[in-house]
């Protein structure tokens, strides 16, 4: 596999970023096929996974930068770039759909001002679809940063806006 | 002193479980009251969550749905002797949608509280395991062959059969893995157990590390359940220190060890071959089969990957007899199901019971019709790759075979209600959405067809050319039902084609007909 040259030069990553790679290097050495929790752990540190922060792990386990790059793209719950303050999850699969889901992702994205896998021109709140929460008796649901939150109206999803200070 | 159970369950904290469980220590301490607060799983009875009981003499008092504010005014009732209240529903065991149920894998879901190894072992927990490490592996296959279990996640494969495969390989290093990646809309019997139960889990994996030879295993779960994860995590920990986990399990010098693994947000790896890639910390590319997993798995080891119920149901399998099991159920589905009750139903939650009942009985019965109050016209069974069945098909008794033969599939036990305000056109534009959204790429009927489709469904809604879009949605489903490399792209058209073939009228037809010269060389099943 051909990787691009690093055009930026041997500039050193930002130092939190190096030390977060290195934290999570560190914690999963030695486990077999690892990538999947090293990400997970840059990105619980810092929020998502930057550019540096790839070319240091894949340093680090011989892989190429596109090799990771590649595996950093193919998941949805992995991020380049970080996201808001508040991220905010709405559910879209069948059984919200059944009880006024697409109601409740409009309303999110009018009272947000932003559509999906955006975030708000403020920077505060990311909007991102999520296929299913496994709450589906108490449909619909959202995640608002890692909570749960089950039988959504668009009325209490203003007050846990309003509630998360945006 | 007065024990109160309020679960732990993500479906009950989603509402307000943990603010109640706090409203109950603050009021109790303001009463002086003596309450020991446990933390169960969820009973299932998920409409009326968060759903407290109170244990009396009398057996567990039921309370729900409650929210923080009802808790002084529940003392004041004296829900402590269980007395009665307008959210009172009486001992917990008498409700009828938990009474009539058959909780075999369930059995201490939501009674226990999920992270005691003492709860565990006086509820029945690692009886199963004690057998196997007395038994030969080949007698521990056996009596899972026998039992007929079949895999729950969606399959149906033969879990015995599997293992077998497993055990007759000759490598030193085989792995036991569990697919936790509970994504189907409709569907958390997965998460329930992991959080209710997590003992019966990793029971099962070990009896199956017994069986096949392989001393390590991994739980894959999705990054969605992080309560899920926590719960598992503990557990493995708590078991390990207890011995049930380990080099020497309770001094019988065999070992099976384990780990979690968190997915990330990717609906593939549902399917085994491309969580295997991910385990392996790649792209969830799916694999061309054969090689079988169980003879080149995971790092190209033999590997059993089992669902998350098919391995919790082995626990019981051991510790009552194949027989116990397979006496449950009908025709070649032997055992219980976990149904989940989703979607827009007023009873909502999950029902476990042999095969062999109808829809209709779930719907009704169990999930007391509409929660909308409108009559529900369509419902999806098995998932977001299941079919769409309409109320002539409700009466089909609940059999891997039976909805074979409907041109639909049991899949995990989801179903999804939809009232008659659905418009089954959409449904069936989302469902090749979803498939476009999710595809891995890797072969073009799926990564390419399903964009197709969207755009397909999409005139027929406009009434652009109807009649020839519906003769080349029909082709395109033939390519994606026999070219796709797994059930993503070859299962697709299930939801489709049932929504078309059942409600024309929602596509702008006047019978399912149209189009159907292509459909005749393309029967669906």
């Amino acid at each position: 596999m051909h990787t691009p040259p690093d055009t930026t030069g041997p500039c050193p990553a930002d130092e939190t970023i190096q030390q977060a790679a290195e934290r999570a290097l560190l914690r999963h050495q030695g486990q077999k096929g690892n990538l999947l929790p090293v990400l997970h752990a840059i990105q619980d540190d810092l929020g998502h996974i930057p550019d540096d922060a790839v070319r240091i792990v894949a340093q680090a386990l011989q892989l190429s930068r596109a090799e990771v790059h590649g595996v950093v793209s193919f998941y949805a719950h992995f991020r380049s770039k970080p996201a808001g303050a508040t991220v905010l999850e709405v559910c879209r699969a069948e059984s919200c759909q059944a009880m006024g889901g697409d109601a409740l992702a409009e309303h999110a994205k009018r009272r947000l001002a932003c559509d999906f896998h955006a975030t708000t021109a403020d920077g505060s709140v990311t909007l991102e679809p999520v296929y299913c929460l496994g709450l589906c008796a108490q449909s619909p649901a959202v995640m608002v940063n890692g909570q749960p939150h089950a039988r959504m109206t668009p009325e209490k999803l203003d007050r846990l806006l309003q509630s998360q200070g945006v | 002193m007065a024990r109160i159970f309020v679960p732990k369950d993500t479906a009950a904290i989603a509402v307000g479980a943990d603010a109640v469980a706090q409203a109950i220590a603050n009021e109790a301490q303001a009463r002086g009251a003596d309450v020991q607060l446990v933390r169960n799983g969820s009973r299932g009875l998920l409409w009326l969550e968060t759903l407290v009981e109170v244990e009396t003499p009398a057996g567990r008092i039921a309370y729900g749905p409650v929210e923080a504010a009802d808790v002084p005014g529940l003392f004041d009732a004296g829900w402590l002797s269980g007395a009665s209240h307008a959210l009172c529903h009486g001992p917990t065991e008498d409700i009828p949608y938990l009474k009539n149920q058959e909780r075999l894998t369930f059995a201490r879901v939501g009674v226990i509280d999920p992270l005691s190894l003492d709860d565990y072992a006086m509820h029945g927990g690692f009886q199963g395991l004690r057998k196997a490490l007395s038994m030969e592996p080949s007698a521990i296959v056996d009596e899972v062959v026998e039992s007929g279990l079949r895999g729950r996640g969606g399959a149906a494969f033969p879990t015995g059969i599997k293992w077998k495969t497993v055990l007759s390989t000759g490598d030193v290093q085989k792995y036991i893995v569990c697919n936790a990646d509970e994504g189907d809309s409709g569907t958390f019997s997965d998460r329930m157990l992991m959080e209710g139960d997590p003992y019966a889990l990793i029971e099962g994996m070990a009896i199956a590390g017994l069986a096949v030879g392989a001393n390590y295993g991994y739980i894959y779960v999705r990054s969605e359940y992080p309560f899920a994860i926590a719960a598992l995590e503990a557990a493995i920990g708590l078991a390990r220190r207890a011995g049930w986990l380990g080099a020497d399990i309770q001094g019988s010098g065999r070992g099976f060890d384990l780990e979690v693994r968190r997915a990330a947000g990717a609906y593939i790896c549902g399917e085994e071959t491309s969580l295997l890639e991910s385990l392996e910390g790649k792209r969830a590319l799916v694999r061309a089969k054969p090689p079988l997993p169980a003879i080149q798995g995971l790092f190209g080891r033999p590997t059993v990957i089992n669902n998350v119920i098919s391995l919790a149901s082995v626990p019981i399998i051991l510790s009552k007899g194949a027989a116990y099991y397979r006496d449950y159920g009908m025709g070649r589905s032997r055992g219980t199901l976990p149904f989940q009750l989703a979607g827009n139903l007023k009873h909502g939650g999950l029902v476990e019971k042999a095969f062999g009942l109808s829809l209709r009985e779930l719907l009704y019965d169990f999930g007391g019709g509409s929660a909308s109050g409108r009559p529900l016209r369509a419902v999806q069974v098995g998932g977001p790759l299941g079919a769409y069945l309409p109320e002539s098909q409700w009466d089909v008794p609940l059999d891997y075979e039976a909805y074979i033969g409907i041109s639909a599939m049991l899949g995990h036990g989801g179903l999804v209600a939809f009232d008659d305000t659905v418009d089954m056109a959409k449904m069936a534009s989302y469902a090749m959405e979803f498939c476009a959204i999710e595809s891995c790429g890797k072969c073009t009927p799926c990564r390419i067809g399903a964009v197709r489709g969207v755009e397909v469904i999409e005139k027929i809604r406009r009434n652009q050319a109807r009649e020839q879009q519906v003769e080349l949605l029909r082709d395109l489903c033939d390519t994606m039902l026999s070219g796709s490399l797994c059930a993503l792209g070859g299962m697709t058209p299930y939801p489709v084609l049932s929504a078309l073939d059942h409600f024309p009228e929602d596509f702008g037809l006047e019978s399912a007909n149209a189009g159907q010269n292509a459909a005749a060389n393309a029967p669906i099943a």
